[in-house]
């Protein structure tokens, strides 16, 4: 552990800003870290910040339609940047409502800073109108939060909150500001820099030399190494030095989904994701692997299923950033605390200064090559469009080069499937957290930031219908991410576990009339139309059943400029194969 | 296993939730708890005695070290610690029985720091065995009230 030293010439001295209100710091203290854009629904609480917003056009301010909604449009801009994304809501129930994508950001290591409007500080702890301890509320979910008691603490605390949102393992940072705070007037000092009694808090994390070099001696005598690389690579932006250090070790590797697109999926060396219901390949070779190098990951048990009997003949070791990762879930052969970045740099370095010679993996490689050619991810034709399938055709017609937003259920996984990703940040998901609605919201977020890129959200009838209202934020915002919806008429993902667990009992997981249940052969029972509520939003729609139009669908969606739903109805009988039931082992995984 | 935690932490407003919701968010159970500020005032240190496993404890520990307002952590092991206790005790005691207690106070070099007609107050320090050993023998005299500051340690 390295102190970060700033050097004090990189900084100017701290700056003595003209008087003004709290709420006006605040938006100073947001421009100086450079944001742009913050998603905000206004209220009593935070009205004062919404009138200073108002005053700069230097920050786009979007309407959400519901916090909810705003959040998670924050977490995909930031989730498509890797830049700090920014939301915003009044007391009480507008900041309850962000809960969910501060744990998501929690949970998945997304940089979010999160502010809420707060009671007047005489009144907090009076049970006030629209008062939480928001504070306290989020406290087990933050990578660190404050509530401002001094308004002369605000240039620090935005300072620091940023610098902790991105820094390190990123994760959110919530900032609670009481109204009279806003409405205070005092001349505000803009801090040079960040200080911290906690040596850890700017700490840089790089390893020893030694120890890489035993990285190195292990890949030398190994002879079925693999490389598990999760969502560290893509926040450290190390992809292109993994690319190269799998390239030079000749080792296979397979990412987690949070890692999707940290090593590109089309290269000769990617066994594309593996865990729950990754390839069948990257599974299998994990479990016979004697090497796992597993780089910026943290042996979630959606990767690993019984982690006891997760790859038993391995030796592992783990690189990442955070101490607490190592031997949290899987006890390692060597840990090693360092950022991925300078880890693989410094590997790449000294393998080409020691001039390393791949070990003989030949057959190991020829043993992944027959198992990716045998049993690849694959879906049986059906006279009907099967989920997979428009997922494909997807791909095919954007030519691989579009940002993927999911919801959460069959579709995300069948969206890390079917979707093939070579650079990360293309694939967007709720993954730690699994919160459906983050879909198309998350879409506007990454819209807003790529405005030149396509951005679809690949959703459920389900998720989709979670966070709809957020059509409205679209269309009036001119936001043009599109969505296509595979409707199936059920909460997919729990019929799969009734299917294979429950005797197929459906316990409330059919989302229309139960008596006349909506599917291609029965298009009349389909429940809501989906493109009249696009419609009522002002946003274009279309509904498509018929095989024989896919394709055109798909292509007009991509084709029009501006928000665009499609629906497209698939049957519900399709399950997510493979699949490694929970706490199970690869022994037990299920491909048929 | 029982474990002394000592973190050194900001003295700030929050600081001591985010800590013991480190313990409670992972099931374990605080036995005792001390916060007080340092010799410097914008520091305090907590005090903390657990029971668990060694391995989840371990684990617990460094998430604390992640925690933006935690300074250090120490994790003492048996004897690497002066460790004491501070409590104070009332004790019934009439005029008949308060020569025998105030006999029981001497002997464990307790002093007594209130004295009302029916019981007194005994204020003792020592280790978790000589607290407890005083507790004992003050039992059959009746014990009205007992605050205790929780074990306290610094590294020898």
């Amino acid at each position: 552990m390295k102190k970060d030293t700033t050097s004090p010439a990189a900084f100017p001295q701290a700056e003595i800003g003209r008087e003004m209100k709290g709420s006006d710091c605040v938006v100073e203290c947001l421009i100086r870290e450079g944001v742009d854009v913050i998603f905000a629904y206004p209220g009593g609480a935070s009205q004062e910040l919404h009138q200073s917003l108002a005053r700069t056009d230097k920050i786009r301010t979007i309407l959400p339609r519901h916090e909810q909604g705003g959040s998670f449009a924050a977490e995909g801009y930031a989730r498509a940047t890797g830049k700090v994304g920014v939301c915003m809501a009044t007391s009480g129930p507008g900041a309850t409502n962000l809960v969910s994508a501060i744990a998501d950001a929690f949970m998945d290591s997304i940089p979010l800073v999160a502010i809420t409007g707060q009671v007047f500080s005489k009144y907090i702890g009076k049970m006030a109108f629209q008062e939480t301890d928001f504070y306290g509320m989020t406290l087990p979910i933050v990578k660190h939060s404050y509530l401002v008691m001094d308004a002369k603490d605000l240039p620090r605390i935005f300072k620091e909150a940023f610098y902790l949102a991105r820094s390190g393992r990123p994760g959110p940072v919530v900032i609670d500001i009481p109204k009279d705070i806003q409405q205070a007037k005092f001349q505000p000092v803009y801090p040079a820099t960040v200080e911290f009694r906690s040596t850890y808090a700017t700490a840089t994390f790089t390893a020893p030399d030694e120890q890489l070099k035993q990285v190195l001696a292990l890949i030398a005598e190994a002879k079925r190494p693999v490389l598990y690389a999760g969502g560290g690579i893509v926040s450290a932006e190390a992809h292109t030095d993994l690319k190269a250090f799998a390239e030079k070790t000749n080792v296979p590797v397979a990412t987690t989904l949070m890692g999707i697109g940290g090593f590109p999926e089309t290269h000769p060396l990617s066994m594309q994701w593996f865990g729950m219901h990754g390839s069948a390949y990257g599974n299998w070779a994990v479990d016979q692997c004697d090497l796992l190098l597993c780089f910026g990951a943290r042996f979630d048990d959606r990767i690993t299923g019984d982690t006891n009997k997760f790859a038993t003949h391995a030796k592992i070791v783990h690189i990442d950033i955070d101490a607490s990762e190592h031997n949290k879930n899987k006890r390692v052969l060597l840990p090693i605390v360092s950022d991925i970045k300078p880890a693989l740099v410094r590997l790449n370095e000294l393998a080409l200064a020691h001039k390393f010679t791949p070990p003989d993996t030949a057959a190991w490689h020829a043993q992944i090559a027959t198992w990716k050619k045998e049993t690849p991810f694959r879906y049986d034709e059906s006279k009907h469009i099967v989920p997979q399938e428009a997922v494909a055709a997807l791909y095919e017609l954007t030519q691989g080069d579009a940002i993927i937003v999911t919801g959460v259920g069959q579709h995300q996984m069948w969206a890390a499937q079917f979707y093939r990703f070579d650079e990360p940040r293309r694939y967007i998901s709720s993954l730690g957290l699994g919160a459906m609605g983050f879909g198309y919201p998350a879409a506007m977020g990454a819209k807003v930031a790529c405005p030149d890129k396509q951005v679809i959200d690949i959703d459920g009838d389900g998720s989709f219908m979670m966070n709809i209202q957020e059509l409205a934020t679209a269309h009036i915002e001119k936001i043009a991410a599109k969505a296509m919806i595979l409707n199936n008429q059920h909460l997919g993902m729990v019929v799969q576990w009734e299917d294979r667990f429950y005797g197929s009992v459906r316990g409330n997981t059919i989302l229309g009339d139960e008596t006349n249940v909506g599917s291609p052969d029965n298009l009349g029972g389909l429940y809501p139309d989906f493109v009249k509520v696009a419609e009522g939003f002002g946003v274009k729609g279309r509904r498509v059943h018929k095989k024989s139009e896919l394709r055109a669908a798909i292509q007009e969606m991509l084709d029009h400029d501006g928000p665009f739903v499609l629906d497209v109805i698939v049957p519900y009988t399709e399950h997510v194969l493979p699949m490694i039931p929970a706490g199970k082992t690869v022994k037990d995984m299920i491909l048929k | 296993m029982r474990h002394t935690i000592s973190v050194l932490v900001e003295n700030k407003f929050g600081v001591l939730a985010r800590v013991s919701g480190m313990f409670s968010g992972r099931g374990f159970n605080i036995e005792s708890l001390n916060v007080a500020p340092t010799h410097d005032a914008a520091l305090s240190r907590i005090t903390a005695v657990l029971k668990g496993d060694d391995a989840s404890l371990e684990l617990c520990i460094r998430q604390l070290r992640k925690l933006i307002n935690v300074v250090e952590v120490v994790d003492f092991k048996e004897g690497q610690a002066v460790a004491r206790e501070l409590v104070l005790v009332k004790v019934r005691a009439d005029v008949k029985s308060r020569p025998e207690v105030l006999q029981i106070a001497d002997i464990f070099r307790a002093k007594i720091v209130n004295l009302s007609p029916d019981s007194l107050i005994i204020e003792a320090t020592g280790d978790d065995e000589k607290i407890t050993a005083l507790l004992g023998l003050l039992d059959p005299f009746g014990v009205l009230e007992l605050a205790r500051t929780g074990r306290l340690a610094l590294k020898r």
